[in-house]
């Protein structure tokens, strides 16, 4: 049978070409590999080799003509035991239409895709009546939380710098080394890129790594790992390749330690579909989800912050303490004002709230914990109770949380809206080591308290 | 995972490390491949070789076509003038215990590993029916049932990752090996150097691949890298080297088995340094003019892999015939996959939402 020769797309947004040169003719034998002409696109001279095994037919496209379509049959190929000389192209100016036309475009369609519904609304598990509560900083909460898991499964593993005979940068890991031996409690080089890469692997081929990031902004040397390698391969490979990894470690400012050593990541890892962000504020919560994180087949990234690692919460003591991930918690009801915030910025929150409640302002305080899924639900129903709302984030204000929070209300709650949502975050600049510039960087209690009186008019 | 033990102790040690370092065994492969370079295969075993590099290579070809018809979009990176490579490799490996990791430039490895080629053609044209149903694409493939783990579009991530698999499979203790292929210009990379210290400190089950096909994109070796041997580039991690002829197939599974007889035995990682080309432009869209025609040329009439294997093919007493029937049968199966991929369904629309994440929250 003959075989059509058609321009070919030498680019991925080629449309036509010009046939620059022919480089056999009628009556030659090619073989696959064989360069056959050189065609000219609006940025290279390409060459076009033979595919097929046969002898050139007919030339049907002159050498210099310019302007050729894509899919235009060029030239006609006969095939084994074929008189070329009597090859006649069936169709000779048939076109293929490009690919880029004859694929149906998605969004002319009818047919929309739709996000899919969120799970169906997830409680934290009743404590039951009678449970012992116990005192617990965040950091044993995280080492408890940890120890439990490993105890459970044995494919769950921590790695990272200093986590095994140094027991932690943070002492986060304190005595896992002792009860799991160098196995499981894994020291490594300093090398982020290199140890997140391993333990994604580790993740993808069956083990449930724990990755300890020293602080996240080191994670910055790694982050191609976290994001390119462990927040698509699940979709890349149609659900076949899972990694269920968590990469912990403190985030956001500590004290003193200038711009390097203080951000906050919780934006920029939410920005991500593939991943699930966690930033607990208290040991209940740091426990809990701890737990949740380890045991999901997703990967996550769980955001600690060193200066609450030593504060003291109470936690119950219960064999199965987990959380839900994509739940946020009311961690103070009221009814005048809402005040949404995460991690550290919780603290301040409840301090604010405390203040406000002096002043006959009765503030709700939501804890998103989970960045990604954000709990968008929550959010809302207390907007649609209290009217007002405050976001107080300890990080950057651009493209923050906060904002994603501003826009949901104006989306989604707009009704709702007595008053504009205002974000309270740090100030714009890199974080600065002077005490007194420092402090004036980073957000605290009199701005949220301010905020708060400005959204309820008072 | 234990500390690596170091050999010399610890602290104060000499600042000049004596010649004699007799633990260290950067030669030993290397010298084992010298005394006996080539597997001797039965005629069997060698027709199946040449079977599937035909295959990778009419497959490939294909491949190039359907791009220039717009059926394949984004980016094509073309395996032809490899096949040699992972063909070889493949066939030293034990595929119930042996996992692989490699690059964008994955078809060839995916064929070599048995999978189909329909559902590899039907994801480079976006189809339903592609192995990662179409939201993967040429550079994103993986099959974790046939151990191979993609498949990964960022340049030496796969080393990395490579050296995670390794490390699983010495923290299950299941007896396999990794093999993370990377190119030369991935070699360069940071991450590449971090996971060779990590895989020889804690003695990983991995072979690093490094198919030289002498170009980085349009840079040429020399122009990108001040050491060019890259079977040397271990050295400063103690991990012994191998170079070997990427164009022989024979040489490859040679090299192969020798390096997996030392990986095997708890030793820690091994560097192959395999020479190759490829004949075709670093993707589609490149017209590869930093090299002429003339050196192309010359590679296909005096080192191509495939007519390499004809001529042992020959000497064994293959005839013509035989390789006809081959060529013939690859032919209809490359023709097959071909049609399968062009007329198979794109994904439904509703698939743009599934396995973003595994679990519901």
């Amino acid at each position: 049978m003959a075989i059509e020769l058609k321009m070919p797309a030498l680019s991925p947004t080629m449309e036509e070409g010009k046939l620059a040169r022919w480089l056999v003719k009628e009556g030659d034998e090619v073989k696959s590999g064989d360069i056959l002409a050189e065609i000219e696109t609006d940025k290279a001279t390409m060459e076009f080799e033979a595919v097929d095994e046969g002898t050139v037919g007919k030339i049907l496209v002159a050498e210099g003509t310019e302007g050729v379509k894509v899919g235009t049959v060029i030239a006609v190929l006969a095939g084994e035991g074929e008189d070329a000389s009597s090859v006649q192209a069936s169709a000779p100016q048939a076109e293929a239409a490009p690919a880029a036309e004859a694929a149906p475009a998605a969004e002319s369609g009818a047919a929309k895709a739709e996000a899919p519904a969120r799970a169906p609304a997830k409680r934290d598990p009743e404590i039951p009546h009678g449970t012992n509560m116990k005192t617990s900083t965040v950091r044993e909460a995280l080492r408890d939380a940890m120890a439990e898991e490993m105890r459970r499964d044995p494919r769950v593993f921590v790695m990272g710098e200093e986590v095994a005979e140094y027991q932690g940068a943070y002492k986060v890991t304190q005595g896992l080394l002792e009860e799991f031996g160098p196995q499981r409690v894994i020291d490594t080089p300093i090398t982020e890129y290199g140890f997140a890469g391993i333990g994604t692997g580790a993740a993808m081929g069956g083990l449930r790594p724990v990755i300890e990031f020293m602080t996240f902004n080191f994670a910055m040397q790694a982050i191609d790992h976290i994001i390119n390698s462990a927040a698509k391969t699940n979709y890349m490979s149609g659900g076949q390749m899972r990694c269920p990894i968590v990469f912990r470690g403190p985030n956001g400012a500590a004290a003193r330690v200038g711009a390097q050593h203080s951000q906050n990541y919780g934006p920029w890892y939410a920005n991500v579909p593939g991943l699930v962000v966690i930033a607990p504020y208290d040991a209940y919560d740091a426990k809990g989800l701890l737990k949740a994180a380890i045991r999901s087949d997703d990967p996550v990234v769980f955001l600690e912050n060193e200066l609450i690692y030593g504060r003291t919460f109470e936690l119950p003591e219960l064999d199965e303490h987990v959380l839900p991930i994509g739940k946020a918690r009311i961690m103070r009801e009221g009814k005048d004002v809402t005040i949404v915030s995460y991690s550290i910025g919780v603290g301040l929150a409840l301090e604010a709230a405390e203040q406000l409640a002096g002043e006959g302002i009765d503030a709700e305080v939501i804890d998103l914990r989970t960045l990604r899924p954000l709990d968008k639900e929550t959010v809302l129903e207390s907007l649609a109770k209290t009217n007002r709302i405050v976001v107080a984030e300890e990080g950057f204000p651009v493209c923050s949380i906060a904002s994603e929070i501003s826009a949901i209300c104006m989306e989604e709650g707009f009704d709702d809206l007595d008053a504009p949502v205002v974000r309270v975050c740090n100030e714009d600049v890199p974080l600065p080591y002077a005490a007194n510039l420092e402090k004036a960087a980073l957000i605290d209690t009199p701005r949220i308290v301010e905020a708060v009186r400005k959204v309820c008019y008072r | 995972m234990p500390k690596a033990k170091t050999d010399a102790g610890s602290g104060a040690e000499p600042a000049v490390v004596s010649a004699q370092d007799e633990d260290f065994a950067l030669h030993s492969l290397q010298e084992a491949l010298a005394a006996d370079r080539r597997y001797t295969p039965n005629k069997e075993e060698l027709l199946n070789l040449y079977e599937q590099m035909v295959l990778i290579r009419r497959f490939e070809e294909r491949a190039g076509q359907l791009y220039g018809l717009g059926l394949i979009g984004g980016f094509c990176h073309l395996y032809i003038g490899q096949e040699a490579v992972a063909v070889g490799l493949q066939s030293a490996l034990d595929s119930n215990r042996d996992s692989v990791i490699t690059g964008y430039r994955d078809h060839g490895h995916m064929l070599a590993y048995g999978i189909d080629p329909k559902v590899i053609m039907a994801e480079l044209t976006g189809r339903a029916a592609g192995i990662s149903r179409g939201k993967g694409g040429s550079m994103h493939m993986f099959s974790v049932e046939h151990k191979f783990y993609g498949g990964h579009g960022i340049v030496g991530a796969q080393v990395s990752l490579g050296a995670g698999l390794a490390f699983a499979h010495k923290y299950r203790e299941d007896g396999g090996v990794a093999m993370a292929y990377f190119g030369d210009g991935a070699a360069n990379q940071g991450q590449v150097y971090e996971s060779f210290n990590m895989a020889a400190l804690w003695k990983l089950p991995i072979i690093f691949v490094i198919e030289n096909n002498g170009y980085a994109m349009g840079t040429a070796v020399k122009r990108g890298s001040a050491e060019t041997h890259f079977h040397r580039r271990g050295t400063a991690f103690r991990i012994p080297g191998m170079q070997v002829d990427g164009m022989d197939v024979l040489e490859v599974r040679k090299a192969a088995e020798v390096a997996l007889e030392y990986v095997r035995a708890g030793n820690g990682p091994v560097l192959m340094e395999l020479n190759t080309y490829r004949y075709r432009g670093h993707s589609m869209s490149d017209p590869a003019k930093y090299r002429s025609r003339e050196e192309v040329q010359d590679v296909r009439e005096k080192r191509d892999p495939i007519e390499h294997v004809k001529q042992d093919l020959a000497a064994l007493g293959v005839d013509e015939a035989a390789l006809k029937e081959i060529d013939k049968r690859v032919r209809a199966q490359v023709a097959e996959s071909a049609d399968f991929a062009e007329n198979s369904p794109e994904p439904e629309l509703s698939e743009l939402y599934t396995d973003v994440l595994v679990e519901r929250y």
